[in-house]
């Protein structure tokens, strides 16, 4: 071979072109378009800036924690599925304490952060130490949290919380007045939401240890030649995805205004599903920001829709079970389609003597 | 020229194993140097020992002259050391710019990176081995050639003074090989020592200014390339003269096996025509790239051929699937022996047993045990494995005990056409010669063998025929008893 190796790909249009088509963010930012056409068609209260702002809000708390399955879908290895029992347990514990002593919000908030971030670290070391897959250690420190929760508290539910929690739901950022003479307005906690997705875009994209997270997810060995901590990045993310855990577990009580011991476990797969179907990888190294918002975004529409629809909300399971499995199938059928399409080798057209 | 590298002494063990017993050796600077020996005989640990990854336990390493006590990676990176391992090291889901950046970020110590300082250090890199890849490309889907020379895009992000390839040729094609060999002649040019590691002994032979032979964790010794051969350097790796014997066909009437006639697949062959006798060798010869591989995947049925006819015993058959293809009477041992051909963690008993579980099982349909166990024991026997017991897990095995699990698990099936896809890849020339010396007696009982290799000496030596395969397309079939090995490899590379 003479000459330096050339592989350019073609025109820089033509390239943006075919990337964003092959992009899962494309796929699912247009089945959002049609699906919010669709409700809109037949309830068009649907796109009311109240209601839009109303799910909005319900959606932050799996949006929150989303961002924080994100980072453990990059890391690669096997999801996590003790970061529900981690908020489960941190809303509790956070509305005992403020009921006993008092308290700000800033406060409460900063205890939630560290309690997860703490139960999200064992998870780290476990797997780190132990070399044990993340959906086992994650099985036995979510059933030894939430198991604990029940054990101290019999189960019983608290029905009333600090008042701070409903002064920080009602707050308004910007108030209008609507028509039945009550007011509406943005409230803090899809801010919550918009700030943790800012987070989680800014450390992955724009920090060494958000490629050392990618790195890890794509080849771990590679990873700690390149001269990488393996072990404090794991645990980072898993304490991250605890801290997450624990802001959920806020905005979660402030919507509710309860604490009741089953309210969030259970929500994981959902979240997990979310995630996946906007573009992370079961095997690691692969997953945006953008994605994870829009997939947690269409289970919201789909879930609210339905409200507006007047549809049964059984409904909701099959249709979030056709989305994944639709979302899975096309990803299926790209890879199929571009392995059938790659060259093995260079056919010569007509065979020589 | 002075010694950039110098190894004294060198003593290491592993947990009671001495895997180094006394190495002396020395890279001069700007020099190729090759290091050459068998499964073994130290070459890894001696590279670790090189890289920081792991310490001496005794012996003195010296860089510049200067001694080194505490060599860690991080040191030696810094000494101008770089290694690029056999599996790259790279990270396939991150982009070209980010994979040749990574080291020399995390190096610096940034905590933000910036894109545009990503992408400058991995234009310089790529600049100063003259190669140009789309920065953009997601590295894993880039073929093996161009990932190789990001990570040599990679090492070339500090100041390098000694390149460590480790087996850097396994899975290139010709061209992909030619480049890089020209990369690392330029590196020569430009005062860099490189350390090439390989077992294929021709290229040791087309690139060293020296060769160092390692048997059983001592240095055999170290020779200028002028003064060597090939005969001189695989005595010098197994201590022995190796002799090939050539397989040879008695003449006598033979049943035709298997017909293939214009068997085509877009994008991978096509119009393959040939026929299979039994008790024959038949191998395939030709690049990598030349479609040989793909031809195998389609006989098996993993990927099946678009059009042609495939007739087994005077029966036409559709090879379809897997299944098809076994029940046409094909068996198949991939190239890869590690990541397909065995469950590495199962023990050799199970493996074994894998592919003919059926004739393992009794008029209910369940397994009989005890049939089961004579089956195993019978292929462990005659296949020469060497293991206390059938119940030890293959990954225990050498690289050849395993080679000759992977082969007897489908020898046990009794198939009529038996296809060997790079048999030996990775293995010893002592553990070579026996696993050929396997095929010819499983020939010799009736079964038609099609033998595809890389390495065009082990096809020549070991078929009574050779088709040689060029882009896609079958070229010419030689006689191999007839033509000789030299003549086989000029038409593979130039037909």
């Amino acid at each position: 071979m003479s000459g330096p190796v050339s592989a350019h790909s073609g025109s820089l249009g033509g390239y943006a072109v075919k990337a964003l088509l092959k992009r899962n963010e494309f796929y699912l930012a247009v089945l959002i378009l049609v699906l919010c056409m669709l409700i809109t068609a037949i309830n068009p209260a649907f796109l009311s800036p109240q209601n839009i702002l109303g799910f909005l809000k319900t959606a932050s708390v799996n949006g929150i924690m989303a961002v924080g399955v994100l980072f453990v879908l990059i890391l690669g290895g096997t999801p996590d599925l003790s970061f529900t029992a981690i908020a489960q347990v941190v809303e509790y514990v956070v509305v005992l304490i403020t009921l006993a002593f008092g308290g700000n919000i800033v406060i409460a908030l900063l205890l939630a952060c560290l309690m997860g971030a703490a139960m999200g670290a064992v998870n780290g070391f476990v797997i780190h130490y132990f070399r044990v897959t993340t959906i086992i250690v994650s099985i036995a420190t979510a059933n030894l949290y939430y198991g604990m929760l029940y054990v101290l508290t019999g189960g019983s539910v608290i029905f009333i919380v600090h008042p701070m929690f409903k002064r920080f739901a009602e707050f308004q950022l910007v108030s209008f007045a609507d028509a039945a003479g009550g007011t509406w307005g943005i409230s803090l906690i899809p801010l919550m939401w918009l700030a943790t997705l800012v987070l989680g875009w800014f450390i992955l994209t724009r920090t060494f240890l958000g490629r050392a997270i990618f790195a890890m997810g794509g080849n771990e060995i590679a990873a700690q030649r390149i001269g990488i901590n393996t072990l404090w990045v794991r645990v980072f993310v898993f304490a991250f995805v605890g801290l997450l855990s624990g802001v959920a577990a806020i905005a979660h009580t402030t919507i509710v205004l309860s604490a009741i011991p089953n309210s969030i476990v259970g929500k994981e797969l959902e979240i997990i599903a979310a995630v996946v179907l906007g573009g992370a990888s079961l095997f690691g190294g692969k997953g945006t920001i953008t994605g994870t918002f829009l997939g947690v975004l269409l289970f919201a529409i789909l879930r609210n829709g339905l409200v507006l629809l007047n549809i049964s909300s059984y409904w909701y399971d099959v249709s979030v079970g056709i989305a994944i499995t639709a979302g899975i199938s096309i990803s299926a059928w790209q890879q199929l389609k571009a392995q059938r399409a790659r060259v093995n080798v260079n056919v010569e057209e007509a065979a020589a003597q | 020229m002075s010694n950039f590298l110098q190894l004294r002494n060198i003593y290491k063990s592993f947990v009671g194993v001495r895997a180094l017993k006394g190495v002396d050796f020395s890279v001069r600077a700007g020099e190729v140097h090759c290091l050459v020996g068998e499964n073994g005989s130290g070459k890894s640990t001696l590279i670790k020992i090189i890289s920081g990854v792991q310490p001496a336990d005794s012996g003195e390493l010296l860089i510049d002259g200067v001694g080194i006590t505490h060599a860690t990676p991080n040191e030696m990176i810094h000494r101008g050391i770089q290694v690029i391992y056999q599996d790259l090291s790279l990270l396939p889901n991150l982009s070209v710019a980010e994979n040749i950046a990574i080291s020399q970020i995390a190096m610096i110590g940034r905590k933000l990176i910036r894109w545009s300082e990503i992408r400058a250090i991995a234009r310089a890199a790529m600049a100063r081995v003259k190669i140009d890849i789309d920065l953009d490309k997601i590295v894993g889907d880039l073929p093996v050639g161009l990932q190789q020379m990001v990570a040599i895009c990679r090492a070339f992000t500090s100041d390098l003074k000694l390149l460590v390839l480790d087996e850097p040729t396994s899975s290139l094609t010709k061209a992909e090989i030619d480049n890089l060999l020209k990369v690392v002649r330029d590196m020569q040019a430009n005062g860099i020592a490189v350390l090439f590691i390989s077992h294929k002994l021709n290229e040791v032979l087309a690139i060293a200014d020296r060769v160092t032979g390692l048997r059983d964790g001592c240095t055999v010794g170290t020779v200028p390339r002028a003064e060597t051969n090939l005969e001189k350097l695989t005595e010098m790796i197994t201590g022995k003269a190796v002799v090939h014997t050539r397989f040879h066909l008695p003449a006598q009437p033979r049943k035709k096996l298997l017909e293939v006639r214009n068997l085509s697949k877009k994008h991978n062959f096509a119009d393959i025509s040939f026929d299979l006798y039994e008790g024959e060798i038949l191998g395939i010869a030709g690049l990598i790239g030349a479609g040989r591989t793909e031809l195998a995947l389609a006989l098996f049925g993993i990927s099946p051929a678009d059009s042609g006819t495939i007739t087994v015993d005077g029966q036409e058959r559709r090879i379809g699937s897997v299944q098809d293809a076994v029940e046409a009477g094909f068996a198949y041992v991939p190239e890869n022996r590690l990541t397909q051909g065995l469950v590495l963690k199962r023990s050799v008993g199970d493996n074994i047993a894998m592919a003919m579980i059926d004739k393992c099982a009794n008029a209910w349909g369940m397994i009989d045990r005890g049939r089961r166990t004579g089956l195993i024991d019978t292929w462990v026997r005659s296949l020469a494995i060497k293991v206390a017991n059938a119940d030890v897990a293959v990954q225990t095995l050498s690289g050849g005990n395993q080679q000759r699990v992977v082969i007897g698990k489908w020898l046990a099936t009794e198939p009529k056409v038996l296809i060997l896809d790079g048999p030996t890849v990775g293995v010893d020339i002592a553990a070579k010669s026996s696993i050929h010396q396997i095929v010819r007696d499983y020939a010799a009982r009736g079964t038609g063998v099609i033998l595809i290799s890389d390495e065009v000496p082990e096809v020549a030596i070991n078929s009574n025929r050779v088709l040689i395969m060029r882009n896609g397309r079958l070229r010419s079939e030689v006689n191999a008893e007839a033509v000789g090995t030299d003549e086989i490899q000029r038409m593979v590379e130039i037909g």
